[in-house]
């Protein structure tokens, strides 16, 4: 009784009448608004935002940096980018160049990039929420958020949202991409990158129309089994095919091959070659510089060689007797489109390299396979299997027709709802993890997946995540001024007689030419402005390294002199930039000239550290030899060259010394009287 | 120089963050009471930042007379951010153990440390340094490996035969931070921009200041000094202090 009675009081006192209402609303309403603004004392923000300023307090430039110092809620708003950031809100120190020294998050200034940080925000590379105000919900994904922040090592993928060239700051991001062609990963699954160029492959499976002539079907059948037991190095991925599949396929296969119009020299008996021949074999397999392209395991077992075509270290285990031969006389006979080029081999060459070739075997590879004759009903099972397992993606087969799109486009992986995504039990639940993953073991997201195994390093799938993780849809949202669009191959093709021959050496395996072909030897856009005409033929009769460094050489391909003129006289009449006239007179040098050019070489320039002119006293070996320069170039080229050399080869490594005129003169007087004395005495 | 201070930064953040205490263990008692332990392969290594090293990290306990130690408990601290796999273990037959390094998200020197527990309970430790490159750094060693390296490293590999042994004038090793860390930024930057001559070094130098952007030679003197060996310390840390 006694509460009720003094609650009626307080009461009474409070709200007795409407004034005293009145004013006790107005405080208790006042009292609510303060708490408003009190409210954020106890965000993160603010806490951090304090924690900055205690940690400025003490420095010696506390001043500038406390008037650049905005409290409250920061954001960076950039509609067309689709960016609202808040992250400098708590990240209040990004552009505070001074104080590289402090280590805690989150008052670390941003590392050197060459983008502004206002200009596209932080989400465009790091990822995660924008918009979010704590912690947790800006960097991980929490309930409400799809997208967490992306972990440092597939940071470049961001870059590759705008950029479809080669950074050369995103090695990784380039590897990736590269892998993916590399890999044939893009026969079966579709990825375009944001300005719309698909990725096209670049591995070069072989066709399987005349398999039944280059392999037996006990080969088929272990390299289906098992691809890398044949070859560490094969593309191709393993299907985890059990010995009933692998056996029906490999007579499907088998039982499609119609024989190819392979010809030239027939199968001799098959003699093994003695030692010597087999020593003069590897020297001709040497000489003709096969390892440019193919690697042979040596004794020690390191490979060496390229990777361009196929590695050799069993290939006698696989080759059908005489069947190298034949291929070697000419490739394009059994594959059309295949990059090795057709050498004019004589026979005697052709046995020789057949017969070390056909020596490099391993009985252990075919000696536990015993397959017998196949039934009917295991090719039509075999055709089935090809169909499911998608074979004609990447081989040509005669009665398959290659499936469109065989396994799902990947051209917006990158931003893959996490919602969407079935992971495998304790895998992190992210869209790195679950890329990767796929990549490294694709069956154990179910075993009725088709997707087979591929023999990966490492950094090779952290590459191909980071190549993956940039097909956001992002990418193709952003406004195409911000796109830096890649070089993708163009499908130049040289016309004539001389257009058919480079097709048949195959002269784009290695070289380039108005933005087709290989990189591993130089690119010949302007060759026909370079060089001299005899030089050019002599060089086709007998290639000869300008760079004595170098392992992978150009091999000598055996033309006729009517060949040699036909490429000689097309590279020079077509291969020219218009920044040098090559045919334009060059007043012949005086020795005064010369001598200057002598000393500009030796001392101003010092171009010995490179080049080697005199061969008993320069050494330096990054650059070509130049002892015959003068036999080999024209006088305007040289010149052109000095003055600035990347604008004949974009990319070459030949430092741009601004050179005067009359020091580029003197220098070209020099090199061109380096005519050198073996080539006269021949 | 922005970058070389940032190493500086990692550098006091691992002695600022020691993380994790040693995980208890339950080893059978080693072979013999462990005296030392040394590292035997994988310090020194360069990664770009969040990516595992290439090669793992490989220490080996010792006992006094030099003998490797097996059954000793190894653990490795790691400043934050960095990842051991595993963190600690048990020294096998050869006294060795092995573990690998993931980089954290931050760039410049990681200092780990391993720790075996030697007589009565004090424990005996061995320093690993690691190089964890960010972007700059890591667009400087693209560039290095292109135009610098073939001079300036004296190793060759497989792929590139090292013409340092034809040069008069010997180039230094980007890693040769004694030398390196004596000239100043704005010396190096004129050295790369307009060759030896401008610092009166050899014209063997070429200048480079029209073949790469100032940025990109900027980013080459970032990974200098992200190299170095002693680490590069810049001078002007005026406000780095606190007063």
């Amino acid at each position: 009784m006694a509460n009720r009675s003094r609650l009626a009081s307080i009461r009474e006192t409070l709200f007795g009448d409407s004034a005293r209402a009145f004013g006790t609303l107005g405080i208790l309403l006042l009292l609510l608004l303060a708490v408003v603004p009190a409210r954020d004392q106890f965000r993160e923000w603010y806490r951090y935002q304090k924690g900055y300023l205690r940690l400025i307090g003490g420095r010696g430039d506390a001043v500038t940096l406390k008037r650049r110092f905005a409290g409250g809620i920061q954001q960076t708003w950039i509609p067309e980018l689709g960016v609202v950031d808040r992250c400098s809100s708590c990240h209040v120190a990004m552009k505070e160049a001074t104080l590289r020294d402090v280590s805690t998050q989150p008052f670390r200034p941003h590392p050197a990039i060459p983008h502004s940080l206002t200009a596209f925000g932080c989400v465009m590379c790091h990822r995660g929420q924008g918009v979010a105000t704590t912690v947790e919900e800006a960097h991980r994904s929490t309930l409400a958020w799809e997208e967490p922040m992306i972990p440092a090592r597939y940071l470049e993928s961001s870059c590759g949202q705008c950029h479809m060239d080669k950074l050369t700051g995103t090695p990784r991001l380039n590897a990736g991409r590269g892998l993916l062609s590399r890999y044939g990963c893009v026969h079966c699954h579709s990825v375009s990158l944001p300005d719309g160029t698909k990725l096209a492959p670049s591995d070069d499976p072989p066709p399987l129309t005349h398999i039944a002539d280059k392999t037996t079907r006990e080969w088929i059948y272990a390299w289906l089994k098992n691809p890398q037991a044949y070859s560490g190095t094969a593309t191709m991925p393993n299907f985890q095919l059990n010995d009933n599949d692998a056996r029906d396929i490999s007579a499907f296969l088998i039982s499609q091959s119609t024989p190819s119009a392979l010809s030239g020299a027939a199968p001799e008996a098959t003699a093994t070659p003695d030692a010597p021949a087999l020593q003069a074999g590897a020297s001709a397999y040497g000489e003709s510089f096969c390892a440019s392209c193919h690697a042979i395991q040596n004794a020690a077992g390191l490979l060496v060689g390229g990777d361009l075509g196929p590695e050799l270290t069993k290939i006698g285990a696989k080759a059908k007797p005489g069947w190298i031969r034949q291929w070697v006389h000419n490739p394009k006979d059994y594959d059309p489109g295949t990059a090795m080029p057709h050498y004019r081999f004589d026979d005697k060459q052709l046995a020789l390299i057949g017969g070390f070739l056909e020596s490099k075997t391993d009985s252990d590879f075919l000696a536990n396979v015993h397959l017998e004759t196949a039934t009917a009903g295991q090719i039509a099972h075999g055709k089935q299997l090809v169909n499911e397992n998608g074979c004609a993606s990447c081989h040509e087969i005669k009665g398959i027709r290659k499936p469109d799109s065989f396994a799902p486009d990947l051209t917006t992986v990158g931003s893959r709802p996490l919602a969407k995504i079935v992971f495998v039990a304790g895998m992190e639940h992210t869209l790195p993890a679950y890329i990767e993953g796929k990549i490294k073991q694709p069956r154990s997201f179910g075993a009725a997946l088709k997707m087979p195994q591929f023999s990966l390093s490492v950094s090779q799938i952290d590459a191909l995540v980071t190549a993956l993780l940039a097909q956001t849809g992002r990418a193709f949202s952003l406004p195409s001024r911000l796109r830096v669009a890649g070089h993708p191959m163009s499908n130049y093709e040289p016309a004539g007689t001389a257009g058919r021959l480079m097709h048949e050496l195959n002269c784009f395996s290695c070289h380039s030419i108005n933005g087709r072909g290989g990189d591993m030897a130089p690119d010949l856009t302007f060759e026909g402005s370079s060089v001299q005409r005899e030089w050019l033929l002599a060089f086709f009769k007998n290639p000869n390294t300008l760079r004595p460094t170098l392992i992978r050489r150009m091999p000598k391909f055996n033309v006729t002199d009517q060949e040699s003129a036909v490429l000689t006289d097309y590279i020079l009449a077509v291969y020219q930039t218009p920044s040098v006239d090559k045919d334009s007179a060059w007043p012949s040098p005086e020795p005064a000239d010369i001598e200057r050019g002598r000393q500009l070489f030796y001392s101003k320039y010092a171009c010995q550290a490179c080049h080697i002119v005199d061969p008993k006293k320069d050494k330096g070996y990054i650059g070509p030899t130049l002892t015959h320069v003068g036999s080999r170039l024209n006088a305007a080229w040289i010149y052109q060259w000095l003055r600035a050399p990347q604008s004949l080869r974009h990319g070459t490594i030949e430092p741009d010394r601004q050179m005067s005129e009359a020091d580029a003169n003197a220098l070209t007087a020099f090199l061109m009287a380096q005519k050198g004395q073996e080539a006269k005495g021949k | 120089m922005r970058t070389a201070a940032m190493g500086v930064v990692a550098l006091s953040l691992v002695l600022a963050n020691c993380s994790r205490p040693p995980a208890p263990l339950i080893p059978k008692a080693p072979s013999a009471t462990p005296a030392a332990i040394v590292e035997v392969s994988g310090g020194k290594q360069l990664a770009t930042i969040g990516t595992p090293l290439e090669q793992p990290i490989v220490v080996q306990v010792n006992d006094a007379h030099g003998t490797p130690v097996s059954g000793a408990s190894v653990w490795f601290r790691a400043p934050n951010g960095a990842v051991m796999q595993p963190a600690w273990g048990i020294t096998g037959s050869d006294g060795q153990f092995t573990t690998s390094l993931t980089i954290g998200s931050i760039a410049g020197r990681y200092k780990v440390s391993a720790a075996t527990e030697g007589a009565s309970g004090k424990s005996v430790e061995v320093r690993i340094d690691e190089l964890a490159l960010g972007f700059e750094e890591n667009q400087g060693k693209q560039w290095s490996d292109l135009y610098c390296s073939r001079c300036h490293d004296p190793e060759s590999s497989a792929e590139r035969v090292s013409n340092f042994d034809n040069l008069n004038a010997k180039p230094h090793a980007f890693s040769d931070g004694a030398f390196l860390n004596k000239i100043s930024d704005e010396d190096l930057l004129a050295l790369i921009q307009h060759g030896g001559p401008a610092l009166n070094k050899s014209a063997e130098m070429p200048p480079y200041g029209r073949t790469l952007s100032k940025s990109d030679i900027g980013a080459v003197l970032a990974y200098i000094r992200a190299v170095a060996d002693p680490p590069f310390e810049p001078k002007e840390t005026v406000f780095a202090q606190r007063q």
